[in-house]
């Protein structure tokens, strides 16, 4: 099987007063077609660097980016996004919000099968009724849900999600996880997911890498067996508290708190 | 609109009109001093043709500055709000000319431009009144978040496309926000112009005219045709805010 998303040795230092600040220092990340992999590493490791390398937003100073056996060079449709940050568009409504990237991406879909597939993504998160309401008009945990709507509408091949559902409250956030698996299940993706939690890493993808702190390189990567669509009891059965335990030992070593 | 919407204003009016005759009965102020409504609305009748004739060269003239203001005050913001290197180059320059109180400027303008009354009324309305509107737009174009970029940077779309569909429309309120306070900047530059400048037309030329002829009550007659047209003008840019830029109101509760 190919890797659709595949990272080789990525450097990368932001320019600052004070000379460069290395953020990525060999990063390796391999995700194959329709999978799902999550990324957890100490804060202002690098991650949302990481996602803006994927994007095609910004160039890294070495290393290569593929996406689907393409080097990266600059933004693609093919690319989904959704931030911590829903970043609705207020002056619009829920539908009008979802269907924003098919006014800039052609998917040869007419209005009418776009304005079909918005719904139904409404539909699957579980917003139909709220199609014409405004985003100020929603909760938290709504917006969210809509935002994700909008980062798959146009079919992306490749979905990065950076931290969604960090500024949630816990049982939102479980609501969403399950949404996550029922959308998994409908729409084929390869997907990236930044995020702080890791109940949320086992739950939702099939394989986590933990960075090290800055400048962050692949510290470990661990490859989760539970596959499917999951039911939150599972992330209290002995297996997952096994998982759990070692991407917390691994992330206290990438803190730099224990020796490895 | 309900009776409550309209009443509660108008009966405000009418009762500060009360107080205001009362005041000037009690202390027998003669009307040099300060003339009582019931001096005033004479003096607006006998000129009721001048008000007329006049008021339309002062409203349009005022409007024609604001729109002005708007063209250029929108371009500015935007080189501003888009470029940092055009931002720091442009506003110590913008600051410094904004300091300038612009009643120093009328007579400037006047000399340089004998005679063009329109032009040199416009002109100070459109000088007066741009710097709200494209610091406003500057403001809100560089302070958009990244993210809101990103949404459509990640898609491929150009800058325009972002400018037109995201930032611009976020830009809305502010921009409103500006235009209420420019609004009432451009009648003030349009009436200083009007009063400063000989053989002038205007509402500002029919106050100077009172003052000349030493009739009191129409110089007071004309602040309150002044108000009244400065309440105007404010209302349908809160009406305009309310079309374009009502999204950003939220319902309380």
């Amino acid at each position: 099987m190919t890797n659709l998303i595949d990272i080789k040795g990525v450097r990368h230092a932001y320019k600052t007063p004070s000379g460069p600040l290395p953020v990525l220092d060999g990063l390796e990340l391999s995700v194959p077609e329709g999978g799902f992999a999550a990324v957890v590493g100490p804060s202002g490791c690098g991650k949302s660097t990481l996602t803006r390398l994927v994007a095609g937003l910004m160039k890294p100073d070495e290393g290569e980016v593929w996406l689907h056996g393409d080097l990266v060079k600059g933004p693609k449709s093919t690319v989904g996004m959704a931030f911590q940050n829903p970043v609705l568009l207020e002056w619009r409504t829920i539908l009008q919000n979802v269907m924003l990237p098919l006014e800039i991406v052609s998917t040869g879909m007419n209005k009418r099968q776009q304005e079909d597939r918005a719904r139904h993504l409404l539909d699957l998160v579980g917003l139909s009724g709220f199609e014409d309401k405004r985003p100020s008009e929603l909760s938290g945990g709504m917006r969210q849900r809509a935002s994700l709507c909008r980062s798959i509408v146009h079919k992306p091949e490749v979905l990065i999600l950076d931290e969604p559902f960090g500024a949630l409250d816990a049982f939102t956030r479980e609501d969403l996880w399950q949404t996550m698996h029922k959308v998994k299940a409908e729409e084929p993706f390869t997907g990236v997911l930044i995020t702080h939690d890791l109940r949320e890493s086992i739950f939702l993808t099939d394989q986590v890498i933990v960075l090290s702190g800055r400048p962050a390189r692949t510290q470990y990567v661990m490859d989760v067996h539970l596959t499917g669509e999951r039911d939150i009891e599972m992330l209290y059965t002995p297996e997952s508290a096994e998982a759990l335990n070692i991407l917390r030992q691994q992330i206290r070593i990438a803190q730099g708190r224990d020796a490895a | 609109m309900t009776l409550r919407q309209i009443g509660v204003p108008l009966a405000a009016l009418i009762l500060f009109g009360l107080f205001w005759e009362w005041l000037v009965w009690v202390n027998g102020w003669p009307n040099y001093k300060m003339a009582s409504p019931s001096d005033i609305w004479p003096a607006f009748w006998k000129f009721r043709g001048l008000f007329l004739e006049y008021g339309w060269d002062t409203l349009w003239r005022t409007v024609a500055g604001l729109l002005l203001a708007v063209v250029f005050g929108v371009f500015l913001g935007m080189i501003m709000g888009l470029s940092k290197t055009m931002r720091d180059a442009l506003y110590p320059l913008l600051v410094g000319f904004n300091a300038i109180p612009k009643a120093t400027v009328v007579p400037i303008v006047a000399l340089m431009f004998v005679g063009q009354h329109d032009m040199n009324t416009i002109l100070i309305a459109f000088l007066i009144s741009f710097f709200p509107i494209a610091v406003s737009v500057s403001i809100g174009l560089s302070t958009l978040e990244p993210e809101y970029r990103d949404i459509l940077a990640s898609l491929g779309a150009s800058k325009f496309t972002i400018f037109w569909k995201i930032a611009l429309p976020k830009t809305l309120p502010e921009f409103f926000g500006a235009l209420k306070v420019a609004v009432t900047l451009a009648f003030i530059g349009t009436n200083l112009m009007e009063i400063v400048e000989p053989h002038g037309r205007g509402l500002g030329h029919l106050f100077d005219s009172g003052k000349i002829s030493a009739d009191y009550p129409l110089m007071f007659a004309v602040l309150i045709a002044l108000a009244l047209m400065g309440i105007v003008l404010y209302y349908v840019v809160v009406a305009l805010e309310k079309v374009f830029a009502g999204w950003a109101e939220r319902n309380p509760g």
